[in-house]
């Protein structure tokens, strides 16, 4: 319990706030870099941890990523709950790729809608709401 | 933290739709009236050099922006599930747009009649994207002011295209108007498969 990262992420005195800007440069989590090494990853691609936090785990930032990703979660999800850029998750999620710690599953190939069955899927799923 | 992980948590296909529209129009609000989590938040920061200053030192022409984009998510059924996500109502984000709408299943262009020059851009967009969309006039406090129909002629939309009246804060209201566009989109696929 006291090992997950996003525990204390709201918690304790909030000596400085987000007017301020944040207190360490998002692109630091990164070592700098801005851009994914190798794939990119669409806002809904979900993203599931093929492990738990190992102790070489690379930094709090990736660790969060995964104890986030112990569910299925989409790329926006994760970044938005992380509170850190899509930019930098990007980054982030492709180490943990590299290193074989998550998967990912994108959405279907873009430029085509979605069939006849799933469309009518979703109406039917909205009606039911 | 449990370090059990179930390997039979089903990964489900997602889909997004967007809600476009100019500030204040009620993006987030309309997406916060039927997504089944509090509507959140992502951000991207740029980083943009300056353009048309002829500063030497290098320091001092870097500008960096955060732009916002807030989204909600719908379960369908375990195996499908729909996200929504506000567009940056700027237009001078338009590349991120270009990232949004890959793959989008369609969109809806939240207008306002105090404000209907704002939906231009997002329908022009749309249209030369060919992405399906939906025009749903946001009434604001029961202010309707305008017929579908007006406000149809006023944006010079195609008669395909579905315009309807809406309260962005109202769930069934809101459902609606995803229904509307998602059985315009079923028009579309099924008019393009050949018979």
């Amino acid at each position: 319990m006291s090992t997950d990262p996003l525990d204390g992420v709201e918690e304790g005195p909030a000596w400085w706030d987000h007017e301020a800007g944040p207190v360490v440069r998002p692109y630091m989590v990164t070592g700098g870099r801005v851009r994914p090494t190798t794939v990119d990853f669409d806002l809904i691609t979900y993203l599931v941890a093929t492990a738990t936090l190992a102790a070489d785990t690379p930094s709090p930032e990736h660790q969060a990523i995964l104890a986030l990703t112990q569910e299925p979660r989409a790329v926006a999800e994760v970044a938005s709950r992380v509170d850190l850029p899509l930019g930098v998750v990007r980054v982030l999620l492709c180490d943990l790729l590299s290193d074989g710690l998550i998967s990912r599953y994108d959405p279907p190939a873009t430029d085509h809608l979605p069939n006849v069955e799933t469309l009518q899927a979703v109406i039917h799923g909205l009606r039911a709401l | 933290m449990d370090s059990v992980r179930s390997d039979t948590a089903p990964v489900p296909q997602a889909l997004k739709i967007l809600v476009a529209g100019g500030f204040g129009a009620g993006k987030t609000t309309l997406v916060g009236a039927v997504s089944e989590i509090a509507p959140l938040r992502t951000e991207e920061v740029l980083t943009t050099a300056g353009v048309g200053t002829d500063d030497t030192t290098g320091v001092a022409t870097k500008t960096t922006t955060t732009v916002a984009m807030d989204f909600g998510r719908i379960t369908i059924n375990p195996s499908l599930v729909l996200y929504l996500f506000g567009t940056p109502g700027q237009n001078r984000f338009w590349f991120l747009w270009d990232e949004l709408a890959t793959g989008a299943l369609g969109a809806v262009v939240l207008a306002d009649t105090r404000r209907l020059a704002d939906s231009f851009a997002a329908i022009d967009y749309f249209e030369q994207r060919n992405t399906p969309f939906v025009i749903a006039v946001n009434c604001f406090d029961n202010d309707q002011r305008y017929t579908a129909e007006q406000v149809r002629e006023a944006l010079d939309v195609d008669g395909h295209v579905p315009v309807l009246l809406t309260d962005a804060r109202d769930r069934m209201s809101v459902k609606n108007v995803l229904i509307t566009l998602v059985e315009h989109v079923l028009t579309m696929v099924r008019s393009s498969v050949p018979a």
